[in-house]
């Protein structure tokens, strides 16, 4: 049996305004080339200057994952040849990053947590991009992209499945969507992710030649990629075969990796200190402002609205994933008081309508507020689980605040025991022959049986009787 | 009166503030004197006649309102290395022989502040890769002392036109020598500033560690006051010292009573041509007189300079040169099948061969398994060569020594011997090496050709270097020397 072996490294596209060494902005979209100043486009004579805003990120990124911050690190010039590198080198760090060694802890499916080595974390400039599509028969180059600042992130190699991949990934792009240092979109591609590889046989502690699988887009795809590349390995080497080290591209229509370049046709990036730059020296107030500066990072929150909010650890955990779904769920929780309901809310319909349209929660039809109106609507008996579920579809529509909309729908609960008796007889007039099954059945199967009654009631009421008072006088009733 | 192009940048200075001329009078007299005598010296690749008349038009408006600068009106000329927004600049290179930058040089933008006039743009070694000038697209620049020897390189434009009265300040760039050696081979007076002190930025890159602006002039007044104008910190040069800028002309007439000269006893030694010996012990004489004294230094590493500066400036050279591959500006390869034919061709039939030996040279020292036996050394030569010259400076004012190994020699002599050349800069490479202020000033000439001292600083000291040399050049003559017949 084989294990796998994998390390990821994480491209993330820092959300500064301007560039990392140019006063160009960032903004992502614009018309190609508008956004390329002198330095981005690698004129003579022009020299980069660095963004400090870039040094500031990087640095809370390190403080986040416990990393030791480089108090001196260097800039490097990795020299290739490129249409869309203008310089012919890209401006990263080589030697000295600005991030050393951390870690990361993730959840497993199995409830319990690993803790995964992130070997370092360096600034470095994006490249620009090659347009292949907008010219017949050649190529254009845009270089809006060009000097945006990136952090790539570093794992040492000890993810053993794509479901760990995905896990860690998951975890990086939450804290830096609570540390606000990138959009974190995989598809516009601000974070992109390369898998290195490799397999062994199950209890070796020797590695297995790794390929390198670059730019993969979405954390499905980084899922399939790695199961598809770790499936092609075995086969390989259940066939006798050799693993060549070498650079693969994952296509998700194939669903297959193929080779993009092997080691011997690998670059020789003849890495050497920028001598533009000067060492980026950070001093104690710099990287104590940055720590000062700290949000409440994902785990803290966890363990925060486990104890605040009396929620369980796995919907914690799923709550606190995304800084803004976290954020809405407190203040649903916060607002109505009760804490279960919320989850259960944001856990349930919330994130299914979102899942299901791909919409961020901050553009999120259903407001918080409306949200913890609509609980507090069920928590004083005006609603219950069945019309809840009418007015927050009423809420996704649009159709006004909840008040309104329990009025207009006319979905207020009756409560009235009055009311629900005079409903209770009716349905147990109209069914006499399920009635008499019911007093004939042995009491421990009445309770299943119910169920009928139940909703025969609910429907005649619309969905508007309270259901415990409907469960309290049908047994009674029915017993009678 | 002499004539006007006789005028050293101060002697101009005077007259425009006496309003014994005008800026139109001194451009045209200049401009005029380019062209008779260009076609011979070939130290101009660009004569920006239209735009210097209209600046002197400018400049003279503005003095008839008393609203210019001190220097409102006064000629410069620009190393072509300078990029000038809207003029053609070359780096003498044919990669770049139709490159029109749309920006300054901040050196340039301070001139152009200061109210200065460009009479164009000067030729030069390709990208500053050279010691005599030969190595330009535009053909080599001939000295104005003897037309058959090379004025040196790779400024070797900025000093022959200094020289030859074609513009009394010329801007220029140091990598290793390139101030510095064309001064001394022509007479005329050149400062390297200390690293950082001049903003890069525009200043097309040959090795960015060692690269650092600076001026040729007729004498170390001339270069106190342009100094003035083009120090100082640019938020746009990360390497740019934020370093106050002191008045350079202030501390000119500082008495050298007490300054304690430093003798390098490697710069000394039996290999020291004995007519240069000779020149430079008349130097020492002068400034003995003036009352400083004399001390033996050693610099232990400096024999290393020229290996380590061969592998350092070539493999920055390597990098920064990469830029020019065809795609955004420059000379580019006609009809090119595909990218790697449009690399090829562009960048081999742009660069000429000097240059195409130092990328080379450089990407070798750069490569995976040669960097720590190449690169990795040579930068722990250069540390130790800083060191020897801080402690050196530790015990002395300033450092003393031939510019030169000997004086200019003939065109083509050194050209098919690239280490013959490389030793041209055996006594100035250093100074890079270690980041100091380093300038070449007349000495007596030997054989009637002339010959430079060279004084090297402190770190920012440059005020004491242009203290020393105006001290000896108030009591010789040598910089007043002028080639005859041209």
């Amino acid at each position: 049996m084989y294990e796998a072996v994998i390390g990821l490294e994480v491209h993330v596209q820092l959300s500064t305004e301007s560039k990392i060494f140019s006063g160009s902005s960032t903004h992502f979209g614009a018309e190609p080339n508008t956004q390329a100043s002198l330095i981005d486009l690698g004129m003579p004579g022009v020299l980069p200057v660095p963004n400090a805003k870039a040094f500031e990120m990087a640095v809370k990124f390190g403080l986040a994952i416990d990393a030791e911050i480089g108090q001196e690190s260097i800039f490097d010039r990795k020299n290739y040849f490129y249409p869309d590198l203008p310089k012919g080198y890209q401006i990263s760090q080589f030697e000295k990053p600005i991030v050393g060694p951390g870690r990361v802890t993730i959840s497993l499916d199995d409830g319990t947590t690993k803790t995964i080595n992130v070997t370092r974390a360096h600034l470095e400039e994006d490249a620009g991009k090659s347009v292949h599509d907008a010219f017949d028969g050649m190529t254009g180059v845009d270089l809006n992209r060009a000097g945006t600042p990136l952090l790539e992130i570093v794992s040492e190699p000890e993810l053993r499945s794509a479901k760990e991949a995905v896990a860690y990934l998951k975890v990086i792009h939450s804290i830096i969507r609570y540390l606000d240092i990138s959009d974190g979109n995989m598809a516009e591609g601000s974070m992109r992710c390369d898998c290195n590889v490799s397999i062994r046989p199950k209890g070796s502690d020797t590695l297995g030649t790794r390929t390198e699988i670059k730019n993969v887009n979405s954390f499905r795809f980084v899922e399939k990629a790695i199961n598809t590349e770790i499936n092609r390995q075995i086969e390989i080497l259940e066939d006798g075969g050799r693993v060549v080290q070498e650079t693969r591209l994952y296509d998700p229509d194939k669903d297959e990796t193929r080779s993009m370049r092997s080691k011997e046709e690998a670059n020789d990036y003849r890495y050497f200190p920028d001598p533009d730059l000067l060492p980026v020296v950070l001093d104690d107030s710099f990287i104590s402002a940055c720590r000062d500066a700290l949000p409440e990072l994902p785990a803290a929150r966890k363990a925060r609205y486990i104890s605040e909010y009396g929620i369980t650890d796995y919907d914690a955990g799923v709550l606190v994933a995304d800084r803004d779904v976290a954020d809405y769920f407190a203040e649903v929780a916060n607002t109505s008081g009760e804490g279960k309901l919320a989850a259960n809310w944001v856990m349930g319909s919330v994130l299914a309508e979102l899942n299901q349209t791909g919409d961020s929660i901050t553009d999120f039809a259903v407001t918080a507020k409306q949200l913890s109106e609509l609980i507090a609507r069920i928590k004083d008996n005006t609603l219950n689980s069945k019309t809840a579920k009418t007015v927050f579809e009423a809420l996704l529509a649009n159709e006004g605040e909840v008040d309104v909309i329990i009025e207009s729908k006319g979905l207020v609960q009756v409560t009235d025991t009055g009311a629900i008796e005079a409903i209770v007889d009716e349905v147990i007039a109209e069914n006499p022959d399920q009635v008499a099954n019911y007093r004939a059945a042995p009491e421990d199967k009445q309770g299943k049986m119910l169920g009928f009654f139940v909703g025969q009631v609910m429907k005649k009421s619309q969905g508007k009787a309270n259901p415990q008072a409907v469960n309290q006088i049908l047994s009674t009733k029915l017993s009678g | 009166m002499s004539h006007i192009t006789d005028l050293s940048f101060s002697e101009l200075k005077k007259a425009l503030d006496e309003r014994s001329l005008s800026s139109i009078e001194i451009t045209s007299a200049f401009l005029d004197r380019i062209d008779a005598l260009n076609p011979t010296l070939n130290a101009f690749i660009t004569i920006t006649h239209d735009e210097a008349m209209q600046a002197a038009k400018d400049a003279d408006a503005l003095i008839s309102k008393g609203s210019g600068t001190p220097y409102t009106g006064l000629p410069i000329a620009h190393k072509d290395l300078f990029c000038t927004d809207g003029t053609l600049t070359t780096c003498g290179s044919k990669i770049l022989s139709n490159f029109v930058a749309p920006y300054d040089a901040q050196v340039v933008s301070q001139c152009k502040n200061a109210g200065l006039v460009s009479l164009g743009k000067l030729n030069m070694d390709e990208f500053a890769m050279g010691s005599s000038n030969e190595n330009s697209y535009y053909g080599p620049v001939k000295n104005p002392w003897d037309t058959a020897r090379v004025p040196g390189g790779s400024s070797g434009g900025s000093a022959a036109a200094v020289a030859a009265n074609l513009t009394p300040l010329a801007t220029a760039t140091d990598t290793g020598g390139s101030i510095r050696q064309p001064a001394a081979f022509t007479g005329t007076s050149g400062l390297k500033p200390t690293y950082g002190r001049v903003s890069r930025f525009g200043m097309i890159a040959y090795a960015s560690s060692l690269d650092q602006g600076g001026l040729i002039a007729h004498t170390a007044e001339d270069i106190a006051h342009g100094l003035g104008l083009i120090a100082g910190h640019d938020s746009r040069d990360s390497t740019s010292a934020d370093q106050p800028v002191p008045d350079y002309t202030q501390t000119l007439n500082d008495s050298l009573k007490g300054k304690v000269i430093g003798i390098p006893k490697q710069f000394f030694d039996d290999r020291l041509d004995s007519a240069m010996r000779q020149a430079m012990n008349e130097v020492l004489d002068v400034l003995k007189s003036l009352g400083a004294t004399t001390t033996e230094v050693s610099l232990e590493h400096v024999a290393e300079s020229i290996p380590a500066y061969y592998v350092i400036a070539p493999a920055e050279a390597s990098s920064n040169l990469s830029r020019f591959d065809g795609v955004r500006f420059g000379y580019r390869a006609d009809s090119p099948s595909d990218l790697m034919d449009l690399y090829e061709r562009s960048r081999g039939d742009g660069f000429g061969s000097e240059v195409k030996r130092r990328i080379l040279i450089g990407t070798y020292a750069l490569s995976e398994g040669y960097y720590d036996a190449y690169y990795k050394k040579a930068q722990q030569i250069r540390r130790l060569i800083r060191d020897d010259f801080n402690r050196a400076l530790g015990t002395c004012d300033l450092l003393f020594g031939p510019t030169t190994p000997s004086t200019a020699f003939v065109l083509g002599e050194k050209t098919a011997d690239p280490v013959a050349m490389y030793l041209e800069d055996i006594y100035t490479v250093a100074t890079n090496m270690a980041g100091l202020p380093g300038g070449s000033f007349q000495a007596p000439l030997i054989n009637g050709l002339p010959t430079g001292y060279q004084l090297t600083g402190r770190a920012f000291g440059e005020n004491v270097i242009l203290n020393a040399a105006h001290q000896v050049q108030t009591v010789t003559d040598w910089h007043t020397l002028r080639p005859e017949g041209v």
